[in-house]
Order: C-alpha cells, then structure tokens, then sequence
C-alpha cells in the first residue's frame, strides 16, 4: 500500500498504528460473552482457536466435552475504535474453568474485566469472580437477563456472590448495545474512582 | 488448508513454523499491533506462502489476535511466523499501551469517551 510514499524511508520504531488496549469479558460456560462482544463490537467478533497442545495442557483431562472441542481452546473477541489513536479490544475468556492457563495470558495487560452471569446457574461464574479478585484486577459483575427480565435485584445477586461493596453489579441485556455499553461504562467509572484515591 | 479431518487442521499448521511450538521471542501479545514494512527492505529473502499472507493482511496496521482469525490460525502459529519477519526486518511491532504501574487517569477517561459514543 502507499506506493507513492516509498521515498520515507520507514523508522522501525514509529508506526503508525494506534495504541491498543483490553477489557475481558468472563463468565460461565454460555452464559453469554460473545453475544455482548458482539454487541458493542464495530466488526463481527472474530475467533481464534489454539491447539491445546500448544498451550501444554495435559489432554486426559477432557471428558464431557464435545469431540470438536476436545483438541482447541476458542476465544472469540471484538474491537471499539475509541479515537484515531487509540483501540479497544474485548475478549472473551474461554469458558470452561480447565482453560484457567489461558486466563492468565489475556489477564496481562487488560484494564479490567467484566463478569457475566447467568443467575439461574451464578455458580457457572465463581471460577471468573475468583480469579480476578485473587489477581487484584478491578472487574463489574453484571447479569445477563434472558428474555428481557431478570428475577433478582443488584443487592442480592451482590449479596449472593459475596462481593464488596465497590464491586459495581448490573442488570444488562448482552443482547441490547446500549445495556452493553453501559456496562463498560460501569467497568471505567470504577477504574477511574480506583485511579482518583490511587 | 480449508477442509480436512480436524486432527489434519491441527497438526498440520505446526509444519508451517518447522515443528516449532514456541516463539523465538516474546514481543507478542494478543493486541500486539503489526505493521508490513513497506517497501520491504532490500536483500530481504522472498517469505514463505504463509509470511507472504501475513504481509499482505499487514499492510495496514492489524493485531496479532487478527491475524490469527482472518487467517485462521492458532495465534502460537501466527506468533511464530511473526518473529521470522520482524528478525527479517519486514514488519513493524508496536507493543500495547502498557497498563502496569499506576493508573493512568487520562487513558481511562479517553476510553470511557469513547464507550459514551457508542
């Protein structure tokens, strides 16, 4: 591309390309994390699969998982362009708690994370609760209501979860852009109250 | 490459690295953006098919993650690959805006302006 600037000769440490960061998006098996990457992402979510032999799992430890994705791990994530300069990146953490390896590379560098729930199964998302609270990551739960309605109140899925109080938990739709976003939204007000008592 | 058994798929984009699992380096994270040094240096020896690809979906600036989904490939692979062109001086790597050490305030703000468009 840009034939006609071949004279500029390129500087290998400056690039045009825009800074980038990342937010992750946990949660349980299914509960919903690619369909809100989708919704808030400017392109279909894209996915990567990795041989878990590359990864350096133990592979006897598979049973219940369907043959397919018995010999990959999937993420799948989605990208917001924040300014000319700078790019967000939203991925979703592979959801059975045996790809907690996986969990640790895509934790290095993420400003924070949001944890989806499911609150017919809130069980299903422990292992993600657990994890960023023993890494010190700031994340938000929110809860993923099916079918447009959600049977419990902020306070006592909080209460359930045993999250503190700084925790920020939100109703969304993972379906519905807005309610995404506003998500995310919740997930900066918390790093930047967090930055501001620094 | 598309088609085949699932087990061909997998075993068989570890041919394209010469068996090689691990990267040379670790300059390469999921938002590690690349860039196609263009035009590309002189003497540079011609890429491989698979470089040759990556080069071309590199021409503007494009995540390691991206890379590995328009390509699909294992992100270990792409990774691979990657370091033989940046030790061959054919890519540009721009690391991602680090975000250890204290918070930076003014980051935050400008991403949380840019989710409020949205």
């Amino acid at each position: 591309m840009a034939a006609s600037d071949a004279a500029v000769p390129p500087v290998p440490d400056v690039s045009p390309a825009p800074d980038t960061v990342k937010i992750l998006v946990a949660g349980g098996f299914g509960v919903g994390k690619t369909t809100l990457v989708g919704s808030v992402s400017e392109i279909v979510p894209l996915r990567t699969e990795e041989p878990l032999t590359a990864a350096g799992l133990d592979v006897d430890d598979l049973d219940g998982i369907e043959e397919k994705r018995a010999t990959t791990v999937a993420m799948d994530f989605g990208r917001i362009t924040i300014a000319d300069d700078l790019v967000l990146y939203l991925f979703g953490t592979p959801g059975q708690q045996r790809f907690w390896f996986m969990w640790n590379d895509l934790a290095v560098g993420a400003l924070g994370a949001v944890v989806l729930i499911d609150v017919r199964r809130p069980r299903s998302s422990f292992a993600a609760i657990d994890f960023f609270e023993r890494r010190g990551i700031p994340f938000v739960v929110a809860a993923n209501g099916f079918h447009g309605h959600n049977p419990y109140p902020p306070e006592d899925i909080r209460e359930a979860l045993t999250l503190p109080r700084e925790t920020p938990v939100l109703l969304c739709d993972a379906r519905d852009r807005a309610s995404c976003r506003d998500v995310l939204l919740a997930l900066l007000d918390r790093l930047i109250a967090t930055a501001k008592a620094g | 490459m598309g088609g085949g058994d699932a087990a061909g798929r997998l075993v068989r984009p570890f041919t394209l690295t010469g068996g090689r699992t691990r990267p040379s380096r670790a300059d390469f994270t999921l938002i590690t953006t690349v860039t196609a040094v263009d035009p590309p240096p002189a003497r540079a020896p011609r890429p491989q098919p698979e470089q040759a690809r990556i080069l071309r979906r590199c021409a503007q600036p494009v995540t390691v993650a991206e890379l590995a989904a328009l390509l699909d490939l294992p992100v270990s692979v792409v990774v691979i690959l990657l370091c033989d062109l940046l030790e061959a001086g054919r890519i540009h790597v721009r690391p991602p805006r680090p975000v250890s050490g204290p918070p930076d305030l003014e980051l935050l703000q400008k991403v949380r302006d840019g989710l409020g468009r949205l």
